[in-house]
């Protein structure tokens, strides 16, 4: 095509120019674009996906020698290819991050670059110790905030109404036993758990522990003192699971349930309360008949209960997550990091409504009442425990998944439970 | 059956032999067709299997390269585990329930439908039917099967006025149910295998023994069955071989689930050792499947080849 209009002398001035126009405007484009910033990210809604391209857009303007590139990957496809996308010469400069021991391996194998410096001048005082914490490991930094989840219990007042339980004075685990007990006898099922994914039934192990230990407790587990997760706290917490489950609690066959049926279940107002992320507010709603899940008015969420003698009490329990910037990435990927969690953008975050964003004072502009609690619950807290199959690693979490089923089915004692997440945590 | 086709050679030393490959141009052949076979061999079989055996070593959750050395510390946890003795038992189940209980169901169609007539077209073709269906389609559609609210089960269950049972979720049924699953989706490809077979089988032989007064049973079990022995101990391989790698039916129905009570080597291997970064912990698992594969292998063939002997 072109050599023929290039032959065409009519054209050939005309072509020449375009030509030139184009070279220029690519020399231009290869000059101006000299850094490429890659971001991974688990794969989200549309809505965090346009905000990101907002960001990433604002950001480019600004910053004109910069491209910033967002890669999305699903959840489970997610964390298994990390390590190998970590390992090749594809890595993103940007991860996205749960903290915890996995970014523990992640930085022990060196893939990590270290951000102490950085979030020492003046960054990290934008967000809540807690939130740091969950990217610190020894005292350095390798990762920032970008939203917080705490689990609680959703409920649905209708029902709770109906069979005569105040759901607002749910303080204690024997005031979650009793309304239990009164939510069976009214013939309404009490709780729904997606037993077959594992880690909805970890949340009622995993809190009890973070209530019985605290978030200091199991740090000391982790470092083995007070025998380690073999622990008092760690036992007890499986009684009390267990002791749970013998109320009956849960909707029939709820190990063969999954996480998106229970809370499909939930929003079709089949069980009054769901052990949840607030994350659940809008799929509940999504994934149920109507489309419209519990109404708004019915719909309450309330803080996991306390527990006798419980050192953590004050604590919350959820997800602290984030990014983390790989090794040898550019100096610009951290600008854009700190661009893309500063507290204009966080509190965009709010706005939009598209999570609970861990800067001081987003919370000012979060719009649902649910949200409002998240943020509420999270500032009052003294600890925020992730989640422990997170926390304590890809192994030794599973395992923690597994000792929640076998327990709420009555597989194996709690002592057996704590020896065998022990027995993980050291073999991890 | 060669060998026992082909005039009895008197023995001669290897040189003689090779010298007369050499002559013959069998060696050139060799030198020719060996090495891209056995340089894709290498890259594909033997230096996986050397690294799964060099990675089951250490104790290594797939970042950087392997360095904390524990020595056969992943095979004696690996022996220890009570889940890998689960895994290990399914598998065997898995291996009985296709030799003693699929076969012969594969076997006994291939007897009805094996001649050429439309019905029995037909028949094979819906035989035949499930296994084309993906495996992980076919684990998710009767994962609906056996839902206790929504599935089959519960309608009938529901139908009978009893409370409806929730087969997957249940450490007791949960197994048989993944048994009947696979027996469903796998016997049509025997069936295949013993039809081509018996077509094969020389009509003026059945003749002969309907003549003499042999029953169709008869029929099948003097004639039709010793004559397609072959393909017998062929499907029996298959059979052995697929049970062992039993995985994608699995991972949709229970996940290995409830409280790992469904894992075969397998799913055992992928859950514990990939989906959990214990890379070192799963190729030991790895290396421990290879070993049974191909000890089971071998005795099998040593022992239907003694069998063809006699």
């Amino acid at each position: 095509m072109s050599k023929q209009r290039a032959s065409q002398p009519a054209r050939g001035k005309r072509w020449l120019a375009a030509a030139l126009a184009v070279s220029s405007g690519l020399a231009a484009f290869v000059a101006a674009a000299d850094t490429t910033v890659r971001v991974l990210r688990v794969e989200i809604s549309d809505v965090e996906k346009q905000y990101y391209a907002d960001v990433v857009a604002e950001y480019e303007a600004q910053n004109p020698g910069v491209n910033v590139v967002f890669e999305y990957i699903a959840n489970e496809a997610y964390k298994t290819r990390l390590p190998t996308l970590l390992q090749s010469n594809q890595r993103p400069d940007i991860f996205y991050s749960w903290g915890g021991e996995g970014l523990r391996d992640q930085v022990e194998a060196g893939f990590v670059r270290d951000l102490t410096e950085e979030m020492q001048d003046g960054w990290q005082d934008l967000y809540p110790e807690s939130a740091v914490r969950a990217f610190t490991l020894d005292d350095r930094v390798y990762g920032a905030p970008l939203y917080a989840t705490v689990v609680g219990f959703w409920a649905n007042t209708a029902l709770t109404e109906q069979a005569g339980v105040d759901i607002d004075a749910i303080e204690t685990w024997e005031d979650l036993q009793q309304a239990v007990t009164t939510l069976r006898e009214s013939g309404i099922t009490p709780a729904v758990v997606g037993g077959q994914d594992g880690w909805p039934m970890h949340f009622y192990w995993g809190y009890l522990a973070t209530r019985l230990a605290g978030g200091e407790g199991i740090e000391a587990a982790k470092q083995g003192e007070n025998g380690g997760f073999e622990g008092e706290p760690f036992v007890r917490a499986g009684e009390l699971l267990q002791a749970f489950v013998e109320l009956n609690p849960f909707q029939s066959g709820f190990m063969a349930t999954s996480y998106e049926r229970a809370s499909a279940m939930f929003g079709d107002g089949e069980a009054a309360l769901h052990l949840m992320g607030d994350w659940d507010y809008i799929p509940s709603k999504e994934r149920s008949m109507t489309g419209e899940g519990v109404p708004d008015e019915d719909l309450e969420f309330i803080r996991f209960p306390r527990v006798d003698d419980g050192a953590g009490n004050d604590d919350s329990f959820g997800g602290m997550n984030g990014f983390a910037v790989t090794r040898d990435a550019s100096d610009e990927a951290v600008d854009f990091l700190r661009f893309l969690l500063n507290e204009e953008n966080q509190r965009e975050a709010a706005r939009l409504g598209i999570f609970v964003p861990v800067a001081h004072g987003s919370e000012e502009e979060l719009d649902t009442p649910y949200a409002r609690k998240v943020a509420q619950i999270l500032s009052e807290s003294n600890f925020h425990q992730v989640f422990l199959d997170q926390a304590l690693g890809t192994s030794v979490g599973a395992t923690v998944n597994d000792i929640s089923g076998d327990l709420a089915q009555g597989e194996i004692t709690p002592e057996e439970a704590a020896a065998q997440v022990e027995e993980a945590w050291m073999f991890r | 059956m060669s060998t026992l086709t082909r005039p009895a050679v008197h023995r001669r030393s290897n040189t003689d032999r090779l010298r007369q490959g050499l002559a013959n141009g069998k060696f050139t052949a060799v030198l020719i067709l060996l090495p891209p076979a056995l340089i894709l061999f290498s890259l594909f079989v033997i230096l996986p299997l050397a690294d799964a055996a060099y990675y089951s070593a250490f104790s290594w959750n797939g970042y950087g390269t392997p360095t904390n050395f524990v020595g056969t510390q992943n095979y004696e946890r690996l022996l220890d585990h009570s889940v890998f003795h689960t895994a290990l038992w399914n598998t065997a189940k898995l291996i009985l329930v296709s030799l003693l209980l699929q076969m012969p169901l594969a076997l006994g169609l291939a007897l009805l439908v094996y001649r050429k007539t439309p019905t029995n077209t037909l028949f094979r073709l819906v035989f035949f039917l499930p296994y084309i269906l993906a495996e992980v389609a076919a684990g998710l559609i009767w994962s609906f099967v056996f839902d206790g609210d929504y599935g089959i089960t519960a309608f009938m269950f529901q139908a009978l006025g009893q409370e409806s049972v929730y087969v997957l979720a249940d450490r007791q049924w949960a197994f048989p149910a993944i048994m009947t699953v696979i027996v469903w989706k796998y016997f049509g490809f025997h069936m295949m295998i013993y039809i081509a077979a018996l077509q094969s089988v020389p009509k003026d032989l059945i003749e002969a023994a309907k003549l003499e007064g042999a029953k169709p049973r008869q029929v099948a079990l003097f004639v039709q069955i010793p004559l397609i022995k072959h393909a017998i101990v062929v499907s029996g391989f298959f059979a052995i071989i697929g049970s062992l790698q039993i995985f994608d039916i699995i991972i949709p129905m229970t996940n290995g689930g409830p409280s790992n009570s469904t894992h075969t080597i397998v799913t055992y291997l992928y859950t514990f050792g990939l989906s959990r970064l214990n890379i070192g912990f799963g190729s030991a698992a790895a290396v421990v499947l290879f070993v049974l594969a191909i000890g089971i292998a071998l005795f099998y063939q040593r022992a239907t080849a003694k069998e063809e002997r006699t």
